[in-house]
C-alpha cells in the first residue's frame, strides 16, 4: 500500500514538472506582456509586476495593423478550410462510392503523393504563381492550399466505414448520390469533419514560410508574418512583443480548449492507417 | 442507379469525375506538376526566370551543392538536429505516455498541457523562446544565476546557437507523440498485461515483453514523422534568429539554405536542388525504415 502511494507521487511529480515545462514559456510571454513597456531590459522582469499594463495590448493594436492581420488570418484560414473540405468530400465520396477506370491506380498515386514533402514544391509552385500573376495577391494565400491529399485519405477510411445498408436504403428511398452526401453522409461523419477541418484549421493560422514568401504587402500579411514585421520594427520592447505574440496564439488556444477532442481523433485518423 | 458494386463503365467514370474534378485540378496544378517541375528545375544549369527559358542542363547544380561548404553545413546542423531531436524526443514522450497512462484522474489534464505546443504557432513562440534564451534579462541565464552559473550567450555563441534550436524543436515535438503513443497504448488489449501480471512477470518484464512489441508499429510511425519533421525545420529558426541562420551560421539548416538560396539569393535552380536532396533524404529514410519494420515482422512471424 505504502509503495503504491509512494509510486503515485513520483509519478504525479514527474509529469507536474514536465507540465511546468511546457508551461514555463506561456507563462512568460503572459507575465513580460503585462509589464511596464521598454524597461524590461533595465529592470529585472518578475513574475509579479506591480501594476499591470493591459494597455500593453492596446498599444500593439495601435502600432501595426494588427486588425488587418487579423482579418487576412481569418479570412485565409476560412477559405483555405471550406474549400479543402468541399474538394475533398467530393473526392472522397467518389472514391468510396463510385466505380470508375483507374480507380486504384489514382488512389495508389494518392498515397504516394502523401510521402513527398511540401516544402519541395514551394519553389516551381512560386514559379507557377508568378506566371499566372498570382503573387502577392489573396489567390497566391488560398487557392494552391484548396486540395489536401490527406484530407481525402482520411474521409474515405471515415466513408467506408459507415454500412453499406445506410447508401443502399437511402437509394431505395429515392435519394441521388448527391443527396445521399449532403442529407446523410455528411451529417453522420461529421466529427471525423469537424477533425480534419479542426487540423486545417490549426495549419491554416500558423502557416508561415509559404505567406513569407508570396506576399509582400502589408495589408495582405497574415498573423505570424504580421508579427515578425513588427518585430523588426519594435526590436527590444519585449513587453509589447509579447502582448502581440499572445494575440498570435491565443486564438487557437482557446479552440483547442473548446475542441480537444477532436483534436485528438482528427490525429488519430490522418496518422494512423491501418 | 445503384453502383456498390457494378462495374465501372464510361458513363459512371464521367460521373465520378465530375466529382474529383475540383481535387484533381488543384492537386495536378499545385502538387504533381511542381513535382514534377521541382525535379526539371533541379537539371536547369542555365536558367533565366524572367523570361522562363533553358538554355542548359544536367547534373551542375547537385556538383555545385556538393562542393558548397555552406551547403555542408546545413547537412550537418540538419542531420545532428535529427539524431539529437529524435530520440530525445521519442524517448521522453514515450516515457510521459506510459505515465500519463496509468495516471487515472489527472490523464487529460496532463494531456491537455502536454499538447498545447501542437496548435501554437511556431514563429510566435519562436519569438518567446528568442526572450527566454537572452543573454541580459533572459529567464533562463536568471535561473541558472540562482545556482553560480554564468550567464550564457545561447543566441550569439555559435557552440550554444544549436542546442538552443534543439531545445525549442523537443519542447514542441513532445505534444503530438504523447498523443500518439496514448492512441497506441489505447489499442493494446489489457489482458496480456493482466496474464503477464498472474504469470509472475515485474513491470520491467511486462513492458520488455507485452508493451514494446505491441507498440512497436506505432513507435516505427513516430521515429519516422518526427525525423521528417525535424528535417524541415524553419520556423523555429527564423524566428529565434529573428531572420538570420544564427552566429555564423550555427543553426544554417537545409530548409533555411533552400530559403536563402531561393528568397534571398534568386539562386531558383540551386534551391530546387537542394529542395531534390531533402526530398532523398527523408523518402529514403521513410522506406528505409519501413522496409526494416516488415523485415522485422517477418522474421517475428507476423504477417
Amino acid at each position: 500500500m505504502m509503495r503504491h502511494y509512494l509510486k503515485l507521487v513520483t509519478r504525479t511529480l514527474f509529469l507536474t514538472l514536465g507540465a511546468i515545462l511546457i508551461l514555463i514559456p506561456f507563462a512568460w510571454m503572459l507575465v513580460t506582456s503585462l509589464q511596464p513597456a521598454a524597461t524590461t531590459l533595465t529592470i529585472p522582469t518578475t513574475w509579479l509586476p506591480k501594476s499591470l499594463q493591459w494597455l500593453n495590448y492596446w498599444h500593439v493594436w495601435q502600432a501595426a495593423p494588427f486588425a488587418r492581420y487579423c482579418l487576412n488570418s481569418l479570412l485565409v484560414t476560412a477559405a483555405t478550410t471550406v474549400g479543402q473540405l468541399i474538394t475533398s468530400i467530393l473526392a472522397a465520396f467518389a472514391f468510396t462510392y463510385l466505380q470508375f477506370y483507374g480507380r486504384r491506380t489514382l488512389f495508389g498515386l494518392l498515397i504516394a503523393l502523401m510521402l513527398v514533402p511540401g516544402e519541395l514544391l514551394l519553389i516551381p509552385n512560386f514559379v507557377t504563381l508568378a506566371q499566372f500573376h498570382w503573387v502577392d495577391t489573396y489567390a497566391a494565400l488560398i487557392v494552391p492550399w484548396l486540395a489536401s491529399v490527406f484530407m481525402v485519405v482520411a474521409l474515405h477510411q471515415a466513408f467506408r466505414s459507415q454500412p453499406a445498408t445506410l447508401y443502399i436504403a437511402a437509394h431505395l428511398d429515392g435519394a441521388s448520390d448527391w443527396q445521399y452526401l449532403w442529407h446523410i453522409l455528411v451529417p453522420t461523419t461529421r466529427p471525423i469533419i469537424t477533425a480534419v477541418a479542426l487540423l486545417q484549421v490549426i495549419a491554416s493560422w500558423n502557416a508561415f514560410m509559404w505567406p513569407l514568401i508570396v506576399t509582400n504587402s502589408d495589408n495582405l500579411r497574415t498573423l505570424p508574418i504580421g508579427l515578425i514585421a513588427f518585430t523588426t520594427a519594435e526590436g527590444a520592447n519585449y513587453p509589447l512583443l509579447m502582448a502581440a505574440t499572445v494575440c498570435v496564439i491565443l486564438p487557437l488556444l482557446i479552440l483547442y480548449l473548446g475542441l480537444q477532442k477532436y483534436l485528438v481523433m482528427g490525429i488519430s485518423a490522418t496518422h494512423l492507417k491501418g | 442507379m445503384l453502383m456498390l458494386n457494378a462495374k465501372p463503365s464510361v458513363k459512371s467514370t464521367l460521373k465520378a469525375l465530375l466529382y474529383l474534378a475540383p481535387f484533381l485540378i488543384i492537386t495536378g496544378t499545385f502538387a504533381v506538376w511542381p513535382l514534377i517541375h521541382a525535379f526539371l528545375m533541379s537539371s536547369y544549369t542555365h536558367y533565366n526566370y524572367y523570361t522562363n527559358r533553358v538554355s542548359a542542363i544536367g547534373w551542375g547544380n547537385f556538383i555545385t551543392l556538393w562542393h558548397d561548404p555552406t551547403f555542408q553545413l546545413a547537412c550537418r546542423n540538419t542531420l545532428l538536429l535529427v539524431l539529437v531531436v529524435m530520440p530525445t524526443t521519442v524517448l521522453l514522450s514515450l516515457l510521459i505516455a506510459l505515465e500519463i497512462n496509468r495516471s487515472r484522474h489527472l490523464a487529460g489534464f496532463f494531456r491537455t498541457i502536454y499538447f498545447l505546443p501542437f496548435v501554437t504557432s511556431t514563429v510566435a513562440i519562436g519569438l518567446v523562446w528568442n526572450w527566454l534564451f537572452r543573454l541580459d534579462g533572459g529567464l533562463l541565464n536568471r535561473f541558472l544565476g540562482c545556482f553560480g552559473i554564468n550567464a550564457i550567450d545561447w543566441l550569439n555563441d555559435p557552440h550554444y546557437a544549436l542546442p538552443a534550436l534543439m531545445v525549442v524543436c523537443v519542447w514542441q515535438g513532445l505534444g503530438i507523440n504523447i498523443i500518439l503513443f496514448l492512441a497506441g497504448l489505447n489499442h493494446i488489449d489489457q489482458r496480456y498485461a493482466v496474464i503477464a501480471t498472474l504469470d509472475g512477470a515485474s513491470p520491467w518484464q511486462r513492458f520488455t515483453n507485452v508493451t514494446w512489441p505491441l507498440l512497436l508499429p506505432i513507435t516505427i510511425l513516430i521515429v519516422v514523422n518526427t525525423s521528417i519533421t525535424n528535417f524541415k525545420v524553419f520556423d523555429q529558426v527564423y524566428a529565434l534568429f529573428h531572420g538570420t541562420a544564427g552566429p555564423s551560421n550555427a543553426d544554417l539548416t537545409l530548409m533555411y539554405y533552400l530559403y536563402q538560396k531561393f528568397y534571398v539569393e534568386n539562386q531558383f535552380t540551386l534551391a530546387a536542388a537542394s529542395g531534390v536532396v531533402l526530398f532523398v533524404l527523408v523518402g529514403g529514410l521513410t522506406l528505409l525504415t519501413y522496409g526494416y519494420y516488415r523485415h522485422r515482422r517477418r522474421q517475428l512471424g507476423g504477417r
